[in-house]
Protein backbone atom coordinates (compact mmCIF):
# COMPACT_ATOMS: atom_id res chain seq x y z
CA UNK A 1 0.00 0.00 0.00
CA UNK A 2 1.10 3.46 -0.80
CA UNK A 3 -0.25 7.30 -0.50
CA UNK A 4 2.02 8.99 -2.23
CA UNK A 5 1.90 13.06 -2.87
CA UNK A 6 4.39 15.77 -4.50
CA UNK A 7 7.07 15.82 -1.43
CA UNK A 8 6.49 12.39 0.33
CA UNK A 9 5.59 8.45 0.20
CA UNK A 10 4.42 6.27 2.84
CA UNK A 11 4.59 2.68 1.87
CA UNK A 12 3.87 -0.26 3.65
CA UNK A 13 5.09 -3.72 2.76
CA UNK A 14 2.73 -5.96 4.60
CA UNK A 15 5.41 -9.09 4.56
CA UNK A 16 7.67 -7.48 6.25
CA UNK A 17 5.16 -5.44 8.28
CA UNK A 18 7.78 -2.34 7.43
CA UNK A 19 6.06 1.17 7.22
CA UNK A 20 8.18 3.08 5.50
CA UNK A 21 7.76 7.01 5.37
CA UNK A 22 10.03 9.64 2.72
CA UNK A 23 10.48 12.76 1.81
CA UNK A 24 9.08 16.05 3.47
CA UNK A 25 5.81 15.64 5.61
CA UNK A 26 4.20 18.99 6.68
CA UNK A 27 0.64 17.37 7.42
CA UNK A 28 -2.42 19.36 8.59
CA UNK A 29 -5.24 18.30 10.71
CA UNK A 30 -8.34 16.90 8.36
CA UNK A 31 -7.19 16.68 4.98
CA UNK A 32 -7.65 13.08 3.53
CA UNK A 33 -3.82 12.27 3.21
CA UNK A 34 -3.16 13.10 6.73
CA UNK A 35 -7.08 10.54 7.60
CA UNK A 36 -5.22 8.10 5.04
CA UNK A 37 -1.99 7.88 6.96
CA UNK A 38 -3.64 7.40 10.72
CA UNK A 39 -6.20 4.92 8.80
CA UNK A 40 -3.07 2.85 7.19
CA UNK A 41 -1.11 2.78 10.87
CA UNK A 42 -3.75 2.14 13.12
CA UNK A 43 -4.69 -0.97 10.52
CA UNK A 44 -0.68 -2.07 10.88
CA UNK A 45 -0.85 -2.09 14.88
CA UNK A 46 -4.35 -3.60 14.72
CA UNK A 47 -2.86 -6.78 12.74
CA UNK A 48 -0.27 -6.97 15.76
CA UNK A 49 2.71 -8.52 13.64
CA UNK A 50 5.51 -9.57 16.01
CA UNK A 51 7.84 -6.60 15.40
CA UNK A 52 6.28 -3.07 13.36
CA UNK A 53 9.38 -1.61 11.57
CA UNK A 54 9.05 1.95 11.08
CA UNK A 55 11.40 3.18 8.55
CA UNK A 56 12.57 6.92 8.90
CA UNK A 57 15.44 6.77 7.35
CA UNK A 58 14.42 9.22 4.24
CA UNK A 59 12.23 11.22 5.99
CA UNK A 60 13.78 14.63 5.96
CA UNK A 61 11.12 16.85 7.39
CA UNK A 62 8.16 16.63 9.41
CA UNK A 63 5.96 19.18 11.25
CA UNK A 64 4.92 18.75 14.48
CA UNK A 65 1.68 17.11 13.59
CA UNK A 66 3.39 14.29 11.43
CA UNK A 67 5.49 13.90 15.22
CA UNK A 68 2.15 13.78 17.18
CA UNK A 69 1.08 10.98 13.99
CA UNK A 70 4.29 9.01 14.70
CA UNK A 71 3.71 9.15 18.68
CA UNK A 72 0.20 7.72 18.64
CA UNK A 73 0.91 5.35 16.56
CA UNK A 74 3.68 4.06 19.18
CA UNK A 75 1.23 4.27 22.33
CA UNK A 76 -1.11 2.40 19.52
CA UNK A 77 1.59 -0.25 18.99
CA UNK A 78 2.59 0.21 23.09
CA UNK A 79 -0.67 -1.18 24.42
CA UNK A 80 -0.56 -4.41 22.34
CA UNK A 81 1.61 -6.67 24.74
CA UNK A 82 3.01 -9.02 22.29
CA UNK A 83 4.02 -6.93 19.63
CA UNK A 84 7.84 -5.42 19.33
CA UNK A 85 8.79 -2.11 17.52
CA UNK A 86 11.91 -1.04 15.73
CA UNK A 87 12.51 2.44 14.59
CA UNK A 88 15.31 3.22 11.70
CA UNK A 89 16.38 6.44 11.92
CA UNK A 90 19.41 8.52 10.33
CA UNK A 91 21.74 10.35 12.35
CA UNK A 92 22.65 12.79 9.70
CA UNK A 93 19.19 13.97 9.85
CA UNK A 94 18.59 16.60 12.48
CA UNK A 95 15.67 16.25 13.21
CA UNK A 96 15.58 12.67 14.14
CA UNK A 97 18.70 13.06 16.55
CA UNK A 98 16.52 15.75 18.46
CA UNK A 99 13.21 14.64 19.01
CA UNK A 100 12.68 10.46 18.09
CA UNK A 101 14.02 10.50 21.80
CA UNK A 102 10.67 10.65 22.78
CA UNK A 103 9.35 7.70 21.11
CA UNK A 104 12.12 5.80 23.26
CA UNK A 105 10.36 7.71 26.13
CA UNK A 106 6.82 6.91 25.22
CA UNK A 107 7.99 3.08 25.06
CA UNK A 108 11.18 2.10 26.81
CA UNK A 109 11.77 -1.06 24.81
CA UNK A 110 11.43 0.50 21.29
CA UNK A 111 14.72 -0.13 19.46
CA UNK A 112 15.52 2.97 18.17
CA UNK A 113 18.39 2.11 14.93
CA UNK A 114 20.57 4.76 14.11
CA UNK A 115 21.94 4.79 10.56
CA UNK A 116 25.29 6.93 10.85
CA UNK A 117 26.38 7.17 6.73
CA UNK A 118 25.35 10.21 4.62
CA UNK A 119 21.25 9.61 3.44
CA UNK A 120 21.01 9.43 -0.21
CA UNK B 1 -4.40 55.64 21.94
CA UNK B 2 -5.06 53.62 25.43
CA UNK B 3 -3.03 49.91 24.63
CA UNK B 4 -3.34 46.93 27.14
CA UNK B 5 -0.06 44.57 27.11
CA UNK B 6 0.61 41.86 28.37
CA UNK B 7 3.88 39.91 28.17
CA UNK B 8 4.83 36.27 29.60
CA UNK B 9 7.85 34.17 29.06
CA UNK B 10 11.36 35.44 27.79
CA UNK B 11 10.31 38.33 25.73
CA UNK B 12 13.22 40.72 24.75
CA UNK B 13 11.40 44.02 24.16
CA UNK B 14 14.84 46.07 23.13
CA UNK B 15 16.12 43.67 19.88
CA UNK B 16 19.09 43.43 20.02
CA UNK B 17 21.01 45.80 17.22
CA UNK B 18 21.66 42.62 15.20
CA UNK B 19 23.02 43.57 11.94
CA UNK B 20 21.13 41.43 9.49
CA UNK B 21 17.51 40.86 9.73
CA UNK B 22 14.79 39.39 6.85
CA UNK B 23 11.05 40.31 7.05
CA UNK B 24 7.71 38.03 5.39
CA UNK B 25 4.36 39.46 5.20
CA UNK B 26 1.39 37.50 4.09
CA UNK B 27 -2.02 38.63 3.64
CA UNK B 28 -3.84 35.59 5.83
CA UNK B 29 -7.02 35.63 3.60
CA UNK B 30 -5.49 36.20 0.41
CA UNK B 31 -4.77 32.09 -0.29
CA UNK B 32 -7.17 29.01 0.44
CA UNK B 33 -6.01 27.36 3.41
CA UNK B 34 -4.58 24.75 1.39
CA UNK B 35 -2.41 27.27 -0.88
CA UNK B 36 -1.21 29.16 2.56
CA UNK B 37 0.07 25.82 4.53
CA UNK B 38 2.25 24.58 1.73
CA UNK B 39 3.02 28.10 1.29
CA UNK B 40 4.19 27.80 4.79
CA UNK B 41 6.73 24.89 4.20
CA UNK B 42 8.35 27.11 0.92
CA UNK B 43 8.78 30.27 3.40
CA UNK B 44 10.39 28.38 5.95
CA UNK B 45 12.73 26.55 3.16
CA UNK B 46 13.68 29.91 1.77
CA UNK B 47 14.47 31.15 5.38
CA UNK B 48 16.44 28.46 6.16
CA UNK B 49 18.34 28.73 3.04
CA UNK B 50 18.86 32.00 3.17
CA UNK B 51 20.11 31.99 6.43
CA UNK B 52 22.34 28.79 5.57
CA UNK B 53 23.86 31.01 3.04
CA UNK B 54 24.51 34.47 4.68
CA UNK B 55 26.39 32.16 7.16
CA UNK B 56 28.23 30.22 4.75
CA UNK B 57 32.16 30.45 4.71
CA UNK B 58 34.47 29.52 2.76
CA UNK B 59 36.40 27.00 5.48
CA UNK B 60 34.88 23.46 4.34
CA UNK B 61 34.90 20.56 6.87
CA UNK B 62 32.85 17.98 7.76
CA UNK B 63 31.74 19.39 11.21
CA UNK B 64 31.02 22.90 9.73
CA UNK B 65 28.70 21.41 6.95
CA UNK B 66 26.85 19.26 10.02
CA UNK B 67 26.43 22.43 11.53
CA UNK B 68 25.26 24.46 9.02
CA UNK B 69 22.68 20.96 8.01
CA UNK B 70 21.52 21.60 11.64
CA UNK B 71 20.53 25.51 11.66
CA UNK B 72 18.61 25.10 8.26
CA UNK B 73 16.55 22.06 9.97
CA UNK B 74 16.24 24.19 13.05
CA UNK B 75 15.26 27.48 11.42
CA UNK B 76 12.83 25.44 8.67
CA UNK B 77 10.99 23.82 11.87
CA UNK B 78 10.76 26.44 14.23
CA UNK B 79 9.59 29.56 11.20
CA UNK B 80 7.17 26.42 9.72
CA UNK B 81 4.89 26.25 12.92
CA UNK B 82 5.64 29.08 13.62
CA UNK B 83 3.51 30.32 10.56
CA UNK B 84 1.37 27.26 11.08
CA UNK B 85 -0.09 28.82 14.34
CA UNK B 86 -0.20 31.89 13.23
CA UNK B 87 -2.65 30.50 10.15
CA UNK B 88 -4.36 28.05 12.27
CA UNK B 89 -5.22 30.99 15.01
CA UNK B 90 -5.23 34.18 13.62
CA UNK B 91 -8.97 36.39 13.43
CA UNK B 92 -9.97 36.11 9.61
CA UNK B 93 -12.28 38.93 10.39
CA UNK B 94 -9.26 41.40 10.41
CA UNK B 95 -7.46 42.03 7.47
CA UNK B 96 -4.08 42.02 9.10
CA UNK B 97 -1.23 40.86 8.07
CA UNK B 98 0.86 38.45 8.95
CA UNK B 99 4.99 38.99 9.75
CA UNK B 100 8.03 37.02 10.26
CA UNK B 101 10.85 38.17 10.92
CA UNK B 102 14.33 36.59 10.99
CA UNK B 103 16.76 38.36 13.14
CA UNK B 104 20.65 36.71 13.41
CA UNK B 105 23.34 37.33 15.61
CA UNK B 106 26.70 35.85 16.70
CA UNK B 107 25.47 33.15 19.25
CA UNK B 108 21.51 32.83 18.47
CA UNK B 109 18.60 33.33 16.30
CA UNK B 110 15.70 35.83 16.88
CA UNK B 111 12.11 34.84 15.24
CA UNK B 112 9.83 36.73 15.25
CA UNK B 113 5.81 36.52 14.34
CA UNK B 114 3.34 39.01 14.97
CA UNK B 115 -0.70 38.25 14.17
CA UNK B 116 -4.28 39.26 14.99
CA UNK B 117 -6.32 36.60 17.32
CA UNK B 118 -9.70 36.73 18.58
CA UNK B 119 -9.76 38.11 22.69
CA UNK B 120 -11.26 33.78 23.21
CA UNK B 121 -8.06 32.24 21.31
CA UNK B 122 -5.86 34.97 23.34
CA UNK B 123 -7.04 33.75 26.91
CA UNK B 124 -7.13 30.25 25.75
CA UNK B 125 -3.70 30.43 24.59
CA UNK B 126 -1.79 32.68 27.49
CA UNK B 127 -3.73 29.83 29.87
CA UNK B 128 -1.70 27.25 27.67
CA UNK B 129 1.40 29.69 28.44
CA UNK B 130 1.29 29.71 31.98
CA UNK B 131 0.93 25.67 31.79
CA UNK B 132 4.20 25.75 30.22
CA UNK B 133 5.94 28.16 32.30
CA UNK B 134 4.36 26.28 35.42
CA UNK B 135 5.70 23.17 33.99
CA UNK B 136 8.89 21.00 33.23
CA UNK B 137 8.55 20.98 29.38
CA UNK B 138 10.55 17.17 29.10
CA UNK B 139 7.35 15.87 31.49
CA UNK B 140 4.76 18.26 29.78
CA UNK B 141 5.72 17.11 26.46
CA UNK B 142 5.51 13.57 26.93
CA UNK B 143 2.01 14.40 29.02
CA UNK B 144 0.26 15.78 26.01
CA UNK B 145 1.78 13.23 23.78
CA UNK B 146 -0.03 10.37 26.03
CA UNK B 147 -3.23 13.10 26.12
CA UNK B 148 -3.27 13.57 22.47
CA UNK B 149 -3.34 10.03 21.89
CA UNK B 150 -6.22 9.62 24.46
CA UNK B 151 -8.28 12.40 23.36
CA UNK B 152 -7.66 12.33 19.43
CA UNK B 153 -6.50 15.25 19.70
CA UNK B 154 -3.18 17.44 18.18
CA UNK B 155 -2.68 20.35 20.16
CA UNK B 156 0.12 22.30 21.35
CA UNK B 157 2.86 19.71 20.33
CA UNK B 158 4.86 22.17 18.23
CA UNK B 159 6.24 25.07 20.84
CA UNK B 160 6.79 22.55 23.41
CA UNK B 161 8.74 20.49 20.55
CA UNK B 162 10.98 23.99 20.00
CA UNK B 163 11.72 24.17 24.18
CA UNK B 164 12.57 20.61 24.60
CA UNK B 165 14.41 19.18 21.35
CA UNK B 166 15.73 22.66 20.10
CA UNK B 167 16.17 24.31 23.29
CA UNK B 168 14.86 27.44 22.42
CA UNK B 169 13.31 30.48 24.65
CA UNK B 170 9.71 31.78 23.98
CA UNK B 171 8.45 34.71 24.66
CA UNK B 172 4.85 36.37 23.81
CA UNK B 173 3.35 40.05 23.87
CA UNK B 174 -0.47 40.45 23.53
CA UNK B 175 -1.48 44.28 22.86
CA UNK B 176 -4.81 45.50 22.66
CA UNK B 177 -5.87 48.72 21.47
CA UNK B 178 -8.81 50.63 23.61
CA UNK B 179 -10.69 51.15 20.30
CA UNK B 180 -10.45 47.68 18.82
CA UNK B 181 -11.95 45.68 21.17
CA UNK B 182 -12.43 42.61 18.69
CA UNK B 183 -9.22 42.06 18.08
CA UNK B 184 -5.36 41.19 19.93
CA UNK B 185 -2.10 41.33 18.28
CA UNK B 186 -0.02 38.73 19.66
CA UNK B 187 3.89 39.10 18.99
CA UNK B 188 5.73 35.36 19.63
CA UNK B 189 9.36 35.83 19.64
CA UNK B 190 11.79 32.40 19.78
CA UNK B 191 15.38 32.72 20.53
CA UNK B 192 17.27 29.63 19.28
CA UNK B 193 20.66 29.50 20.58
CA UNK B 194 23.56 28.90 17.58
CA UNK B 195 26.70 27.08 18.74
CA UNK B 196 29.24 28.66 17.47
CA UNK B 197 31.80 27.12 15.17
CA UNK B 198 35.56 26.51 16.70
Amino acid sequence: MEISQEKYTVTYQASEATVCFEGSIRLHGGEPDYLEIVALLNQIAESEPPVITLNLEQLQFLNSLGISLLSKFVINVRKRKTVQMVVRAHDEIPWQRKSLKNLQRLMPNLQLNLLTTKPT
Amino acid sequence: MQKTVEVFGDFLDALPSCPEQLVLNFSPSNAPPQKRWKNNGLSADFLADYLVTCLASSEESNDRERQQAEIKDSVSFIANELLENSMKFSNTQRIDSTQIKLYFDIDRILFITQNSICPETARTFQTYIQKIMDSDPEELYITQLEENAENHSDSGLGLLTMLNDYSARLGWKFEQDAEYQDTITVTTMVQLPMETSP
